[in-house]
């Protein structure tokens, strides 16, 4: 699937074009300005590699290839609610691959994906720290530990209730208005 | 004038530390309440307990002093508080599993009522003779601390605490030496890199500080790519200054300038933490230029790294520095002649580097007095899996892995039979019981046939599948090979290949075979460690798991039932309750239906073996069963008509 920018995206990217030129034309510098561009803009869309290859006078395919061969990069837009399951060493031998698969069903997706609505994106993820806590599952910042299969329909649904009172809170503040 | 030049640094740092006693004296008097609040206490919800704390103090209107500290390596037992309350009589006390809840009741009736609530103490941090004191538990009295000493005990983002608790002494006693002395006394002492491979850190120091060059590097690898330990991520949130001290003391004694230290962008706290803690060193003379007023010039940057494992190897996190791909190079030249920029460069692990201070305090004999002969000093483990007290673990070591597993870390849970330890993480092996009193060093556990490696210790009881962990490491190695070298990229892919068949039950009699001389080939053929240590997974649990591997090729059945392909799930129908229907609402397929006699069924063809109707299944009817091979699961076939049919 091909996601193209959003408004807000060709915002963040015009502000890593600012931040681009704080940083000297050095290859040494290459790693440090695509983190900054993913910590910008959430992902690195072609046009902010393009822009990194430009700055540092090489072939963008060899930005390409540094940027592909990181974990830490992804090339599509994560999710509202980035999902983030560990398959580390500690929560494998808990069943993380089972909570990871409830995920990609209840979302119709598979881990490294985006929901076509982007409000959710699953991806895997090593060893998040607290192996006392596993199975690990993370939405956004917030963590979810001892997971289970049933804990994952708990999750959609604090989603979902947290939406509607926003809304709601959202609806009554223009309301009194 | 010489003397006064000599003596500098050590007055300097007790102006300093002069305004350490005077900053933590102003809190001195009130109750304390210690949070451990590192990635770990993060996760258990340290943060929300601190706030209900906080919320607790003001609502009851008491004065207390919250002191956020870092991981004391009980994570088990998260969120740990440990409470001092000097007017109430007792001493220090610890509790576990701090929920708010707990916090505010903490509030009103201890340091409101003087009742320390007996029945949610964990233990005392003193002996004393009210409470019993943790130092009775094996898990406090076993441990011998080293590197972790004040992880847990100081807040890492006070560089005052650090210097209160004695640190940068050693860096001045390192200062008030000639670097050769530093590097002989690292040498005496016998400290062995702990990032994996164990290589004399003193003879790391001395070729770098013996090469021809100038502007010489020092790197604190916090790379850490096992993907189940998190030691060193811990070392950095709960201590950072005592790493940085290391790095300073390394620089002094190779006569480097600059250092680095790598660590994933993916670790943010542990990012925030150092950064910071740089920050306060410089500010107070401790890094920089004319350190505490001497002529030592030395400044540190974070590197963050990009999350590859095989950016760990010394080359390829050199490479990544660079702005390439991770990609590990022949060595000679080994980075102490040609490393970061060319420069001779030394690279330490973060607990050889933290080693180094409290070696130069205390001397080399006494780090010699602990440990073995052969590898002095102490030994830091993540003890994770089927195991009562998870956690870290420093130990001294050569003591055995039974005595960590069983003693100190309290076996395994739910009175279930150990099968195997994992040693090393995706390079270690794969240890049976009978090697449980092989005792804990370097050269040992490379004979057992597993490593030191990483640090990580996955302990794994009777339902654990020994080819299903094979399959996980050689997954990750392959998806973690940089590429470079064929027999590692294609081989790696091949072996999972293999692995994968078995645990489906599709192995064949000769795969066992394959995977042997692959695994030896694959070792043979590759550059850098990753690729040579990549099938000692395999071929540690061939050689002492083989049985494992021929019940799931023989006979399409597995030990541990584990593996989803061999296994089934059935509901005895003897067992099951009528009126009970929680293994229905909680099956997330539907897989569960109710007979006509208003028992349940599982329909197979739906069934994705999570085990969540297991799990459901009252315990007074444990009527949920797993069989293997799959095909010994009763029949129940699903009535027409009933929810959930298709
Ligand atoms: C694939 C691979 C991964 C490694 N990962 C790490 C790591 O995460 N941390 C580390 O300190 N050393 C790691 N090493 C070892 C380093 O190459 C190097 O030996 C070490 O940092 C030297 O420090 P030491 O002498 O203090 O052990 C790794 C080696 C290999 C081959
Ligand atoms: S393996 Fe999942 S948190 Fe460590």
């Amino acid at each position: 699937m091909v996601y193209g920018l959003t408004p807000e995206e060709k915002e963040k990217l015009e502000r890593f074009k600012t931040k681009l030129s704080t940083f000297e034309k050095n290859r040494k510098n290459l790693i440090p300005i695509l983190q900054s561009a993913q910590q910008e803009i959430a992902y690195l869309p072609g046009q902010a590699l393009e822009l990194a290859a430009g700055h540092l006078d090489i072939p963008i395919s060899e930005v390409y290839g540094v940027a592909t061969f990181y974990n830490q990069f992804r090339f599509i837009p994560p999710g509202k609610y980035p999902i983030k399951i560990c398959l580390g060493t500690a929560c494998h031998i808990k069943s993380s691959d089972i909570i990871l698969e409830n995920f990609e069903r209840k979302l119709g997706i598979k881990e490294g994906q985006t929901t076509e609505d982007r409000q959710f994106s699953v991806e895997r993820v090593a060893c998040v720290g607290c192996c006392a806590l596993a199975p690990v599952a993370l939405v956004g910042d917030a963590l979810y530990g001892k997971m289970s299969p049933s804990k994952v329909e708990g999750i959609f649904t604090r989603i979902q209730v947290e939406k509607e009172m926003s809304l709601r809170v959202h609806s009554e503040n223009e309301s009194n208005q | 004038m010489n003397r006064i030049s000599e003596a500098a640094p050590a007055v300097r740092l007790a102006a300093v530390q002069e305004k350490a006693r005077e900053a933590i004296s102003q809190h001195a008097t009130l109750p304390k309440i210690e949070i451990g609040i590192a990635t770990c206490g993060i996760a258990a919800g340290a943060l929300e307990t601190r706030s209900a704390f906080e919320q607790a103090l003001s609502e009851f209107n008491i004065k207390a002093y919250i002191h956020p500290v870092g991981c004391i390596g009980h994570c088990y037992a998260e969120p740990l508080v440990k409470i001092h309350h000097p007017d109430s009589g007792f001493p220090p006390i610890f509790y576990h599993e701090v929920h708010p809840g707990k916090a505010r009741m903490l509030v009103k009736q201890f340091l409101g009522g003087g009742d320390p609530c007996f029945e949610h103490i964990y233990g005392a941090a003193q002996t004393n003779d009210l409470i019993p004191s943790v130092s009775e538990f094996a898990r406090f009295n076993r441990e011998v601390r080293v590197v972790m000493e004040n992880c847990g005990r100081i807040n890492p983002e006070d560089l005052f605490e650090y210097i209160a608790a004695g640190g940068y002494k050693g860096l001045v006693s390192a200062m008030e030496m000639p670097p050769e002395e530093v590097i002989r006394k690292i040498n005496e002492s016998g400290l062995r890199g702990r990032g994996g491979a164990g290589f004399p850190a003193g003879i790391k120091w001395r070729m770098a500080r013996d090469a021809p060059g100038t502007g010489k590097i020092v790197i604190c690898n916090a790379d850490e790519g096992d993907p189940g330990a998190y030691m060193d991520r811990t070392i950095l949130e709960s201590n950072p200054h005592q790493v940085l001290e290391g790095m300073a003391i390394c620089a002094h004694a190779i006569g480097a300038q600059k250092g680095y230290i790598y660590v994933r962008a993916e670790y943010p706290l542990a990012v925030r933490i150092i950064t910071r803690a740089i920050s306060q060193a410089k500010e107070s003379g401790l890094l920089g230029n004319t350190i505490l007023g001497s002529a030592l010039t030395f400044d540190i940057e974070v590197f963050q790294g990009s999350g590859a494992f095989v950016c760990g190897e010394e080359t390829a996190l050199i490479q990544s520095m660079e702005g390439y791909r991770g990609m590990p190079r022949c060595r000679p030249p080994y980075p102490v002649e040609k490393g970061f920029d060319d420069r001779p460069t030394v690279i330490n692990n973060v607990k050889t580097l933290a080693s180094a201070p409290a070696i130069l305090m205390k001397g080399p004999e006494w780090y010699r007095s602990v440990g073995t002969e052969g590898s002095p000093g102490t030994a830091i483990f993540s003890v994770v899996g089927d195991v009562v007290h998870s956690g870290l673990v420093e130990i001294p070591m050569g003591i055995t892995l039974r005595e960590l597993i069983f003693d100190i870390c309290g076996g395994i849970p739910k009175k279930k039979k150990f099968k195997a330890v994992q040693i090393g993480g995706p390079s270690g092996g794969c240890l049976p019981e009978r090697f449980l009193d092989t005792p804990i060093d370097f050269d040992s556990l490379k004979q057992a046939g597993a490593m030191m490696g990483s640090g990580g210790m996955v302990v794994m009881d009777e339902d654990a599948c020994i080819v299903d962990v094979a399959r996980f490491f050689i997954d990750f190695t392959q998806n973690e090979s940089c590429g470079k070298c064929t027999f590692c990229r294609i081989g790696t892919r091949h072996m999972l290949d293999i692995l994968k068949r078995i645990t489906e039950g599709k192995g064949k009699e000769e795969d066992l075979m394959l995977l042997q001389r692959l695994g030896e080939d694959i070792r043979d053929g590759s550059l850098c460690g990753l690729g040579k240590t990549a099938p000692n997974p395999v071929l540690t649990s061939l050689r002492y798991f083989k049985e494992e591997y021929d019940a799931h090729i023989l006979e399409g059945r597995c030990p541990g039932l584990w593996c989803r392909h061999l296994i089934a799930y059935y509901i005895d129908l003897d067992k099951c309750a009528r009126g009970c229907d929680v293994c229905v609402g909680c099956c997330p397929t539907d897989a569960v239906f109710t007979t006509s006699t208003r028992k349940k069924g599982i329909d197979q063809e739906r069934c994705v073996k999570c085990g969540e109707c297991m799990t459901a299944c009252p315990p007074d009817y444990n009527a949920v069963k797993k069989v293997s091979p799959a095909h010994l699961a009763p029949v129940i076939p699903r009535p027409a008509g009933s929810p959930g049919e298709h």
